[in-house]
């Protein structure tokens, strides 16, 4: 036996001498960004759920996948080449589920999940077994705020748009991020611009963590003190049979009004129908906790593993990391000042400081506001005020992922 | 006819122009509050139906209901406000209610003054 040859030859095809290699150093600073994000996933607490996952994801993919491995990946978790042809017309394997069943590695298969969109549709039945809308129902005014938050969505669109970096589809995909939301940042990205799917991901969740630090100041800048002093009546008890009618009138008239919807929509208001019509227990209880922390597995992992070096790091990234706090910034805006005008209209009855909960990411933006409100007048509780923007912005970016899906969607 | 709003050889591949970015946002934030609006509409109306309900289920309950004997009437009302310094509302009603309790007392004959918690 050649021992010394087959000593040169590990070496030589390890993953050490592959960072060594040509382009080797993209993927070495996956890995350092991967060690970053599971810091602050695990020591901040930052989204830990799936921030864990994506880290690992990025991290297991960059240090088993590299570009000098074009012609020998056949160990690889995850296979960028594959996926690449998957959205080739011109290539055999086009939208072959089939091709990457029998060629992809394990992140490739659990891949497929966020391909095909079923990852975040899952989530989403799992968001709304999770969510009681009765604040909501109880104040349906609360929606104009959920839907003033996605101004951001729009905004960030054009700005992408103008921009000439992004097509029409990717700006799409960027301009979601403002939703605030990642199931449908994520639905809407895997359909429009897979290509993007790691950085709009990563973009969109580390945001969400952030949001106690991005919205207080925007919201102490858009309001009096006297406003924020506000305290706010207990809006009515909502009986259970509106609890219950509540989803299926959603899904009526949401999906009608906009059938691209019908995926998120959909899922969200079955899993909210399993918590209320009370004859469905054991089914709520398996899409709150179950099935929703194994969909957030595969989620998480597969998402992480689209951020291999040499399509991640690049001028793309930054864009949209910067576009996405611009869309975001400006939701907390637009929910804010909607929040004002239905304060003036109400003569004070309405704390405006709810309107930036509109941003979608439940329940983080409504303790933002309840945080800020009793920031200036400890016996004010927002919270159950807040929760009412906050589930109509989840419609509201639905809505919105909506009309981009049908504008741009193939 | 296409299913799609905008052609996506013309938008979806390649970058938009000002123009057509700025017209898509602004369609586009138009369509959720028509969504939203729409949807306002209809809780608003299936809300007043419940109420009414309710309402008329409370007035169809009242008249049964025996009227309040006369040992049962509450004491004159409340007087000021209690001061609570760092003390939730929640935890001051509990509060207010085990004194009741111990000193065998209705509730409104007592007058709290300010509740602190001692730390």
């Amino acid at each position: 036996m050649d021992i010394i040859g087959t000593l040169k030859g590990l070496l030589t095809d390890s993953g050490f001498a592959a960072l060594m290699a040509k382009g080797g150093w993209q993927n070495l600073i996956m890995i350092i960004i991967a060690c970053v994000l599971l810091y602050l996933g695990i020591k901040k607490q930052f989204e830990p759920l799936l921030l864990v996952g994506i880290a690992f994801g990025c991290l297991l993919v960059n240090v088993s996948w590299f570009v000098t491995s074009f012609n020998d990946n056949a160990d690889a978790l995850f296979h960028q080449d594959l996926w690449d042809a998957f959205l080739d017309p011109n290539s055999p394997a086009y939208h072959s589920y089939g091709t990457i069943m029998a060629n992809g590695g394990l992140l490739d298969i659990l891949y497929i999940g966020v391909k095909s969109g079923l990852y975040p549709c899952l989530i989403f039945m799992g968001v709304g077994a999770m969510t009681d809308f009765g604040p909501l129902i109880s104040r349906p005014s609360s929606l104009i705020m959920g839907a003033a938050a996605q101004l951001g969505v729009f905004l960030a669109f054009f700005g992408a748009s103008a921009s000439g970096f992004f097509s029409g589809a990717q700006a799409a995909s960027i301009g979601i991020i403002g939703g605030a939301d990642g199931p449908t940042a994520i639905f809407l990205t895997s359909k429009l611009a897979p290509e993007l799917l790691g950085a709009i991901a990563i973009a969109a969740y580390s945001y969400m963590a952030l949001i106690p630090l991005i919205q207080p100041p925007i919201m102490k800048a858009l309001t009096t003190k006297k406003e924020r002093n506000i305290v706010m009546k207990q809006a009515r008890e909502v009986s259970k049979t509106e609890k219950i009618l509540f989803p299926i009138i959603v899904t009526i008239f949401v999906v009608l009004l906009l059938p691209s919807t019908a995926p998120l929509i959909g899922c969200l208001m079955l899993g909210n129908l399993f918590r209320e019509c009370g004859v469905t227990e054991r089914l709520s209880d398996t899409v709150q906790n179950a099935l929703m922390n194994i969909v957030t597995i595969f989620l998480g992992i597969s998402v992480g593993a689209t951020t291999i070096g040499y399509r991640f790091l690049d001028l793309q990234t930054l864009l949209i990391i910067g576009l996405g706090l611009v869309a975001f910034a400006f939701s907390t805006v637009g929910g804010l000042l909607v929040g004002k005008l239905m304060c003036w209209i109400t003569k004070g009855k309405i704390n405006p400081l709810i309107g930036s909960a509109g941003v979608s990411a439940v329940p983080m933006a409504a303790r933002v506001s309840q945080d800020v409100g009793r920031k200036y007048n400890k016996n004010n509780y927002l919270l159950m005020h807040a929760m009412g923007p906050n589930v109509a912005g989840v419609i509201g970016s639905a809505i919105a992922a909506g009309f981009l899906l049908k504008v741009f969607g193939g | 006819m296409s299913h799609l709003l905008l052609d996506p050889n013309d938008f979806g591949l390649s970058s938009l122009g000002v123009g057509d970015a700025g017209l898509t946002g602004v369609l586009g934030y138009i369509v959720v509050f028509v969504g939203l609006f729409l949807l306002l509409a209809v809780l608003c109306i299936s809300g007043s139906i419940f109420k009414f309900k309710a309402k008329k289920a409370l007035a169809a309950v009242s008249p049964a209901a025996p009227a309040p004997a006369a040992e049962e009437k509450t004491a004159p009302g409340s007087a000021g406000e209690i001061k609570l310094f760092d003390v939730p509302d929640k935890d001051a009603a509990m509060i207010m209610a085990i004194v009741a309790d111990k000193l065998q007392k209705p509730l409104n004959e007592l007058r709290f003054i300010s509740i602190k918690e001692v730390k």
